[in-house]
């Protein structure tokens, strides 16, 4: 697997404990009207990613981020800045 | 035209289904009459107030009554000016006077609310680059004094000392760093353990800004706050307030003892861009602030009235936000916005006024019925409430 189809697979893999709906996680899965996840979840869920890949996701950083492809490269690319 | 009001359109149609049950509106109440710190007249009906903020009683002392009068006649109703140019008095000096007394600090800066006060020192502090790690459960303004500023925004689970040591860790070398604690959160009335929070902030190299609005007159020796009842307040590099709650009156506060802090009143906007607090506000709010240095009776009256809410409510059977009684806040938390509202009614209908909270405001998307006692409620005004509480909570059917 490339560096990014590893990335993907922890997200999505991190994803699954708040997928109360058994939503199929594509790239394009959309957190907020997809996924339903109200702010409370985001944050465990942020926590969990931060956790796992150790860099910080600002709410700053959040506000950009609509999808799960689009969480993966924001996370490629915090992993490789530190 | 697209109606801009039209994203409103969900809540407009929550708030008319309630309505619509034919409950009183619980975010429309008029008080008619004030008769004292914890009676008002309400709707006609005499009305136990046991949800404001006015945890010390000093809305109706004699002494700030009476500054209040002497300035309106002396310095006329309003500055109608900013504090940097016309709109500092020598009433405002001597409140930033009576602050530095009260908190045994260098330096104090009123301003015209709390919200400013937070919303002007929290984006003035951190600018570009820096991070502000803060508590999931912050108050508004401090969401919106993070919003105003252009820092990176990093919330922490609520009172987690792990969270917010592993965010810490994480922030980039060299970057500038705010921690955000509340001493009291509002809406369950717990404390945070700031001693320990404190530690780790400073172990990781950030400044900590602690707001401490809703303990200051109440919690700690001198009433300074949580921070002081945990010994911990030199470690704090500033403490934001409010005159809106134990003080009595309106307007809002930072301390500090950093020695650059005079200059933070020509570069923060909320500070520099509004009129300055009227000669009465500040008379009264420096009288208040003055009483407060020695209300240590009344504290011990409003612990004792805590203690007997808490330990009442609980044995009705409702459930509450902490376990033991941690502030002046109890809060009753309800299983929906329809039970709680219906609650709050039966309540209003007792001859009791509580605050009924719900999302945004609240964590967790719970609905609360907040109850904050009062340093002047007698134990037998107490009682009474707890009376009407197991009436309500019967005829509602919250508790058996």
């Amino acid at each position: 697997m490339t560096d990014r189809s590893q990335t993907f697979a922890k997200v999505a893999s991190l994803i699954e404990p708040f997928n109360k709906k058994g939503v199929e996680v594509t790239e394009q899965t959309r957190f907020a009207q997809d996924l339903e996840w109200d702010s409370l979840t985001v944050l465990d869920f942020v926590a969990n990613i931060e956790d796992e890949f150790d860099v910080i996701i600002s709410m700053n950083m959040q506000a950009e981020i609509e999808t799960v492809g689009q969480l993966v490269d924001a996370v490629d690319r915090l992993a490789k800045a530190s | 035209m697209t109606d801009l009001l039209s994203k409103f359109d969900p809540l407009i149609e929550q708030r008319q289904a309630l309505l619509d049950r034919g409950v009183t509106d619980p975010f429309n109440l008029t008080m008619e009459r004030v008769e004292s710190p914890t009676v008002a007249i309400c709707n006609g009906r005499r009305t136990i107030l046991l949800g404001t903020y006015n945890y010390m009683g000093m809305t109706f002392d004699p002494d700030v009554i009476e500054a209040g009068k002497k300035a309106l006649d002396e310095f006329g109703s309003g500055t109608t000016g900013s504090r940097v140019l016309n709109g500092t008095y020598q009433g405002h000096r001597e409140c930033e006077a009576a602050l530095r007394e009260f908190y045994a600090m260098d330096h104090a800066m009123v301003f015209s609310t709390g919200y400013q006060a937070n919303l002007g020192i929290i984006s003035t502090l951190a600018g570009k680059d820096d991070y502000i790690i803060l508590d999931i459960d912050s108050h508004a303004s401090i969401y919106d004094g993070c919003a105003l500023g252009n820092a990176q925004i990093v919330p922490f689970r609520h009172n987690d000392l792990d969270a917010l040591e592993k965010r810490l860790k994480r922030v980039p070398e060299g970057a500038g760093k705010l921690v955000v604690l509340e001493g009291v959160y509002s809406m369950l009335g717990d404390i945070a353990p700031l001693k320990d929070m404190i530690r780790i902030a400073k172990e990781n190299g950030a400044m900590v800004l602690v707001d401490e609005a809703h303990s200051m007159g109440f919690i700690g020796k001198n009433g300074r706050g949580v921070a002081e009842a945990q010994g911990v307040i030199d470690d704090v590099d500033f403490i934001i307030g409010t005159f809106s709650k134990s003080v009595g009156t309106v307007g809002g506060f930072c301390v500090s003892n950093h020695p650059k802090f005079e200059i933070l009143r020509l570069v923060c906007r909320p500070y520099v861009f509004t009129a300055s607090l009227p000669p009465s506000v500040v008379a009264t709010a420096a009288t208040s602030i003055r009483k407060l240095m020695h209300g240590s009776e009344k504290r011990a009256h409003l612990w004792e009235n805590s203690k007997t809410l808490h330990a009442g409510l609980k044995k009705l059977g409702f459930m509450l936000g902490t376990e033991e009684p941690q502030s002046a806040i109890i809060a009753v938390i309800m299983p929906n916005l329809e039970t709680g509202a219906a609650m709050w009614e039966a309540l209003l209908h007792e001859g009791l006024y509580v605050n009924l909270a719900r999302p945004p405001a609240t964590p967790q998307g719970m609905t609360l019925l907040r109850c904050s006692l009062c340093a002047l409620h007698s134990s037998q005004q107490v009682e009474e409430i707890l009376g009407m509480f197991e009436a309500a909570g019967r005829a509602v059917g919250c508790i058996s």
